[in-house]
């Protein structure tokens, strides 16, 4: 389990290897405040996404589920894409619910991130290899929480470098987006190195 | 001569990799060979088209409010459709695509395309534009995915380009080709390049660094 998490935060990390919601990584990742709280936003909804996609995948769309309803040898499993777009969408849209009833302060921090991860990647990106990997239930819990945390730290650190960056005598060509491109290449080199050490 | 400029703008001019920030992620992760590469542009292309033509044919009946869960709805059905084509014809293709054709539902070239131009527009210009842009990302695609695959394993499509060292003498293949940061470092430089030479491209700087002002010191 703790080998799963420690994978699923360094060496297989969702932004640095597998490029998943590199979009919003490149274009969030300005300041360190809201890299910060979109980090926080894609934890708690990957954490809830990953498992709940898991039992929706599991008890309503595997083949031979609905056997006992004499429907054998029915394959849902094509549908998966809908229905997890429809999970993550439908569960950004409670949880903002939930927050601006409970938890105020942190709704108003994570803003219009919160709406805007419905249209990540890293999050249908980590119900999709939830799938494809044949996680269990209790992995794929670690897994979300995991991959999530992976990616929130990944960003937190451009939006660190980046801030810093700005004092610095970049070529003009070089500015902007072709600077956060060589940078998260920096990184990712270092996340692979983790690769090699890994248990 | 309109319709032109809407087909050929996205290709260099505002290029949705380089310029708008447009399906980086899968733009990144096929390219470490030309097949796969070529695949992911050749579903992606169609996808965009199907989906800009359709969303434009019924801009005037999608109600505002709950648009977006309607262009999802239909771009992710319109991916099915292609994963299952994928699937049926290029099975080991689609092994090593894995998870990205599903994930051009997630693509923000897709969706950002269907709202920005689609919503807006009728049919034959929402084509023009869908083409212009899927070729605009096949173009990168393809030029990080060859530059991939020569120096990381010396093939193109798969067949033998640079003879392979195995005995002392030829090619050594970069094995650091073929992992993720060289695919960040190489849209990095293609990036300044293409600025270099579109230097209205270059972004504007968020800070002015004064002048060192030693001198001027009393």
């Amino acid at each position: 389990m703790i080998d799963l998490f420690l994978r699923s935060v360094f060496a297989d990390n969702l932004a640095l290897s597998f490029f998943l919601g590199i979009c919003t990584f490149l274009a969030v990742s300005k300041r360190l405040s809201t890299a910060a709280g979109l980090g926080i936003a894609l934890i708690v909804v990957q954490t809830i996404t990953v498992p709940l996609n898991f039992l929706i995948f599991e008890y309503l769309l595997r083949a031979d589920t609905w056997a006992a309803l004499g429907l054998a040898g029915m394959d849902l499993t094509f549908l998966k894409l809908i229905a997890f777009i429809a999970v993550i969408a439908a569960m950004v849209q409670i949880l903002e619910l939930v927050l601006d009833r409970y938890l105020p302060a942190l709704y108003r921090t994570l803003g219009i991130y919160l709406p805007l991860i419905t249209v990540n990647c890293a999050i249908l990106g980590g119900s999709l290899f939830m799938v494809e990997n044949k996680y269990t239930f209790s992995e794929s819990l670690v897994f979300g929480f995991g991959s999530g945390v992976g990616w929130a730290l990944a960003i937190v650190a451009l939006a660190a470098l980046r801030e810093r960056l700005n004092y610095a005598d970049i070529p003009a060509g070089l500015r902007g987006l072709g600077m956060a491109f060589i940078v998260t290449g920096l990184l990712s080199m270092g996340f692979t190195a983790f690769a090699e050490i890994g248990p | 001569m309109k319709w032109l400029r809407v087909l050929s703008h996205p290709i260099l001019d505002n290029n949705p990799v380089t310029l708008q920030i447009l399906g980086i992620c899968s733009a990144l992760a096929v390219t470490t060979s030309l097949t796969t590469a070529a695949t992911m542009a050749v579903a992606l292309t169609l996808v965009l088209m199907a989906s800009s033509v359709i969303i434009s044919t019924i801009r005037r009946h999608i109600p505002s409010s709950i648009r977006l869960i309607v262009q999802i709805t239909l771009i992710a059905s319109l991916v099915v459709v292609a994963d299952e084509i994928i699937q049926a014809y290029a099975f080991p293709i689609s092994q090593r695509l894995s998870i990205f054709v599903g994930l051009i539902v997630t693509n923000c070239l897709v969706l950002g395309r269907a709202e920005a131009f689609a919503m807006h527009n009728p049919p034959g210009p929402a084509a023009l534009d869908a083409l212009g842009n899927g070729l605009g990302y096949s173009l990168i695609l393809l030029i990080v995915a060859f530059l991939r695959e020569l120096f990381g394993a010396g093939t193109l499509f798969g067949w033998p380009v640079l003879p392979v060292a195995t005995d002392g003498s030829g090619f050594t293949p970069l094995k650091f080709m073929l992992l993720a940061p060289s695919a960040f470092f190489i849209l990095g430089l293609l990036i300044w390049a293409l600025r270099s030479v579109r230097q209205g491209q270059i972004e504007p700087p968020d800070f002015k660094i004064a002048p060192d002002t030693e001198e001027r010191r009393p």
